[in-house]
């Protein structure tokens, strides 16, 4: 059951990101981007983290896809009429990335089902968001300030940038 | 139960065609939206080992991929907006202020 469920996930992520970059007009790629999304929740939801998963629609499909959709529609884009021409460079990148595939599917698969996967979660799955909340405020406290800090200088850039004049003399 | 090497094979492929969207598309708004796609990946291999290895660690990092996505688009969008402004275009080719 849980191989069936995985394999939609998956196949519909994979799909979803390969439609992405193949649309043309950039509000189709956003609303796959949208759908890809979703399914990225469901599958954290399969892999007990079921508070990311709530997170990930909140912030990513509720806040920042919003926002993309509101600039593709505020600056009236037209569609690419062709890509560029860097399928060479595209191909050394990602050749990397192949091997590591074709590794993990041959070799890996099978040997590294670990023994401890079948045990039971005991603080992971219990409560999830407690376990996030305690370990965020109290591991990772300093990371999470800091985080704060990085919204806020974004937030004031944006502003900075989207002003008109707002350090110009009138 | 699913093996960790699926959920790396799956974000493999979700981070190569993002950088295969940074690489062949055009316009800024595309290119950004690949790069969320990238942020997505490296997003399922720290919750996939985060379950595997029983430790809280990778999922809390999500938090901060996430808040970096977030700052990310932000600025990147009133950059879009700027250029737009300046230029009236959003297609890369167009730009050459930092060529030397």
């Amino acid at each position: 059951m849980s191989q069936l469920f995985f394999g939609y996930f998956a196949g519909m992520i994979a799909l979803t990101s390969m439609l992405v970059v193949a649309l043309r007009n950039p509000v189709y790629s956003a609303l796959s981007l949208l759908v890809m999304f979703f399914h990225i929740a469901g599958l954290f939801v399969m892999l007990h983290a079921e508070f990311l998963a709530a997170v990930q629609i909140i912030v990513y499909c509720g806040a920042i896809l919003v926002l993309y959709l509101f600039v593709v529609m505020l600056l009236n884009v037209k569609q690419d009429d062709r890509y560029h021409s860097q399928w060479r460079i595209a191909a050394i990148v990602c050749v990397p990335l192949v091997i590591e595939s074709i590794v993990l599917l041959a070799g890996g698969a099978g040997t590294m089902v670990s023994s401890r996967n079948s045990e039971p979660h005991d603080a992971v799955a219990t409560d999830n968001t407690l376990a996030i909340g305690q370990t965020l405020f109290s591991t990772y406290l300093f990371p999470f300030e800091v985080a704060s800090l990085v919204l806020l200088v974004a937030m004031i850039g944006a502003i900075v940038l989207a002003k008109r004049d707002i350090g110009e003399v009138r | 139960m699913i093996p960790i090497s699926y959920y790396l094979i799956l974000s493999a492929i979700v981070f190569l065609t993002g950088v295969v969207g940074v690489l062949i598309r055009r316009n800024i708004i595309a290119i950004l939206l690949s790069v969320e796609l990238m942020l997505n990946a490296t997003n399922i291999n720290f919750v996939a080992f985060s379950d595997h290895l029983h430790d809280l660690g990778g999922q809390v990092f999500v938090f901060f991929a996430l808040t970096v996505a977030a700052a990310e688009v932000a600025v990147g969008l009133a950059i879009i907006i700027a250029l737009h402004r300046s230029r009236s275009t959003i297609n890369v080719e167009e730009f050459n202020l930092l060529k030397w």
